[in-house]
């Protein structure tokens, strides 16, 4: 049964794939596109130019992007055991954003001249260290505090104010900030999958890879969380190192993803339920590999429709992925809602 | 006589044995607030121990120290010979398997799952099961019978049909002792008993020592192996239910205003002894049920012949009948009912 589930995933994936390719605001054949993927050598070398510098990678770059953040949403709602947690409702995104507006904010000043130029960290390292690092630290804030709170629901409100102090503090900066700069820096909030090429993709693609690895790594942990903190102690683990682990790799991702494409929402709420409901299963042995599918898919969809196929106008990502996800943390509640009513 | 009784102490398999045990939880930053001292208690194996007392007198807390999942004030507890703190979380859990009050809301865990879950600390890396984990699984399913909803959602589940579903995860974690946290709070009487009479026959087939937190003394009673009476303030008296009995110690626990353990009955009464006095003759299920009766209604009865009140029950082809008898006054009653109604209207003496 999972094995035919796979396949129609696959199936659709690969075609979602070429279709994003094939759309956009210059219009390319589908057969000349093919042709470009399959022997490069011959085709129109504009076309070429497009295929490989900009579809290609942005196409990869959503596949990346939405294995990450659903694997990140998964591990947040079974950490917190609550189903509307997510990376960006947890304040992740916000201590991300924190550390790119602390670079790109303060762009010229003394802090990031020395490290570009004496340290040897260049752009992206930069970007995806300050917005690692802003999302580990207002994550492990969220965890330290959780961890004496027994209630999911105040844990997850703690978080939204975590949250929300954040990005109070980088409002204040932007106040105070030089308008070219805050320019710069609400573009990158609105997100985009464009723009990651060539080496910064070769990153992208190892963080994520490894903090997916990690997550599998993670997966009898966080099957054993499923059942709250104290039976999982009583089943032999070591809640808090399982924590760090599970803090650990989501940071990675979701700090990771937001520091190259800027914030992405709901993707990393919405998947988990989706694949949940597909292979109708807790197993997170099941559930990651699941998610991964189901992630780059819905994120494939969304690229698709940000590009208004057809239209030369393309919509920022984050607006799409609101747009889709939304409605789907509606349908669950409600669905939910009836379960109980049994 | 003393050799037999020797060779029946050496069967009692100790798993389980604490020394000067405090226990306590902490209270804010600094305070630690000790609930009870100087616990020597013992739990050996094929044996169904209840522990009882009161709320808030920190049996949730007893348990959880015994079974790791928080810090010894004081004390050891040791389990098959090695000290708790010795054993590493891994180790632990192949030990003690516990059914807590933890509320699983995760509405899309299957039953089969959850008991898979039993399997974690067995299990490899990934927590793949095989043949021989499948086979406990199986067996732990068999031995609650909750074979006819394994593939239903946990959200789905009765409050008793999911205390039957956590216990199952705790066999399946296979370990020589099982601690139940108030396993039949939220159940209905069949249920209850149904619960016990599984734990009971559980603790004789598998030879598990089995520690069960509750409020259900009557049961208790015919469960227990053993029962830990604890009292508000921390103090612990052990023994066969029986001696418990016998001893005083159940009421000294639980005799509260207007409340009385009856030691005749192994259970507790809460009319306040009446100011009328009645003798009830007569043996069997009516007689039974008209003492009840006149408890309710405020009587206090009597065994001795003198009293003034006196009434008879006989049955006669499963037909009873009272035959009342005041002042050398005799009427006769055939319904409960109308028995109950006058006497009601006599004045006391």
């Amino acid at each position: 049964m999972n094995k035919i589930k796979v396949s129609v995933l696959l199936a659709l994936l690969v075609f979602a794939f070429l279709l994003d390719v094939a759309l956009g605001s210059i219009h390319i054949p589908f057969k000349a596109v093919l042709g470009i993927l399959i022997s490069p050598d011959t085709a129109d070398t504009t076309w070429l130019y497009i295929i490989q510098q900009i579809r290609l990678p942005k196409a990869l770059t959503a596949v990346v992007v939405g294995c990450g953040l659903s694997v990140s949403g998964l591990q947040m709602q079974t950490l917190f055991r609550n189903p509307l947690a997510g990376p960006s409702v947890l304040g992740i995104t916000a201590g991300a954003s924190l550390g790119v507006a602390l670079v790109m904010l303060s762009a010229g000043t003394i802090t990031s001249l020395y490290s570009i130029k004496e340290l040897g960290i260049s752009g992206s390292w930069l970007i995806i260290l300050a917005s690692s690092i802003g999302a580990a630290m207002v994550m492990l804030l969220v965890v330290t505090i959780s961890s004496s709170l027994k209630d999911n629901v105040i844990v997850l409100i703690v978080g939204v104010m975590i949250g929300n102090i954040t990005f109070s503090i980088i409002s204040i900066w932007q106040y105070f900030s030089a308008p070219e700069l805050i320019k710069d820096y609400l573009i990158w909030t609105f997100g985009s999958l464009g723009g990651v090429t060539g080496d910064q993709l070769l990153i992208l693609t190892i963080v994520v890879i490894i903090g997916t690895a990690i997550s599998f790594v993670s997966s009898k942990l966080l099957d054993a969380l499923l059942l709250g903190d104290n039976y999982a102690r009583s089943m032999g683990v070591t809640v808090k190192r399982a924590r760090l682990l599970i803090i650990g790799s989501t940071s990675i991702l979701a700090g990771g993803i937001t520091a190259f494409c800027g914030p992405i929402g709901f993707i990393g709420i919405a998947v988990p339920h989706l694949t949940r409901a597909l292979f109708n299963t807790s197993n997170h042995r099941i559930l990651i590999p699941g998610c991964c599918l189901v992630g780059t898919l819905l994120m494939l969809v969304c690229d698709i429709v940000a590009q208004l196929p057809g239209s030369q106008t393309v919509l920022p990502i984050n607006v799409i992925t609101a747009l889709v996800g939304s409605p789907v943390v509606i349908w669950i509640i409600v669905g939910r809602n009836k379960l109980k009513g049994f | 006589m003393e050799q037999l009784k020797t060779t029946a102490e050496a069967e009692r398999k100790l798993l389980l044995q604490t020394t000067g045990l405090s226990i306590g939880y902490k209270q804010g930053r600094n305070n630690l607030k000790e609930v009870a001292t100087g616990l020597n208690l013992e739990m050996f194996a094929g044996e169904v121990i209840c522990l009882l007392g009161p709320n808030g007198c920190g049996k949730s807390t007893l348990l959880r120290t015994i079974a790791g999942l928080q810090e010894t004030v004081l004390g050891t507890v040791e389990i098959e010979g090695t000290e708790l703190g010795q054993l590493k979380p891994a180790l632990l859990a192949k030990k003690i398997s516990m059914v807590l009050t933890d509320n699983v809301r995760s509405g899309d865990l299957d039953v089969y799952s959850l008991i898979a879950l039993g399997r974690y600390p067995h299990s490899g890396w990934l927590g793949r099961l095989t043949t021989e984990d499948k086979s406990v699984i199986d067996q732990a399913i068999l031995s609650t019978a909750t074979g006819e909803f394994v593939d239903r959602k946990l959200a789905t589940l009765s409050d008793g049909e999911s205390q039957k579903v956590m216990l199952a995860r705790a066999i399946a974690q296979d370990t020589p002792i099982i601690i139940l946290d108030e396993p039949t709070a939220h159940l209905d009487l069949p249920s209850r008993i149904q619960l016990m009479r599984l734990l009971h026959r559980l603790a004789k087939d598998t030879k598990k020592a089995i520690l069960i937190s509750t409020h259900e003394l009557d049961l208790a009673l015919q469960v227990a192996d053993q029962i830990w009476l604890m009292q508000a303030g921390g103090h612990m008296a052990t023994g066969l239910p029986e001696e418990l009995v016998l001893n005083g110690s159940f009421a000294e626990a639980f005799n509260k205003d207007g409340i009385m353990f009856d030691p005749a009955t192994g259970s507790f009464n809460m009319h306040a002894s009446g100011v009328k006095s009645i003798a009830v003759n007569g043996d069997g299920t009516a007689a039974f049920w008209t003492r009840k009766a006149l408890l309710r209604k405020g009587f206090h009865i009597s065994g001795a012949q003198k009293e003034s009140l006196a009434v008879t029950v006989l049955e006669n082809a499963g037909q009873p009948r009272w035959t009342l008898e005041k002042d050398r006054k005799i009427t006769t009653y055939h319904t409960l009912r109308d028995f109950l109604k006058n006497v009601n209207l006599i004045e006391p003496t």
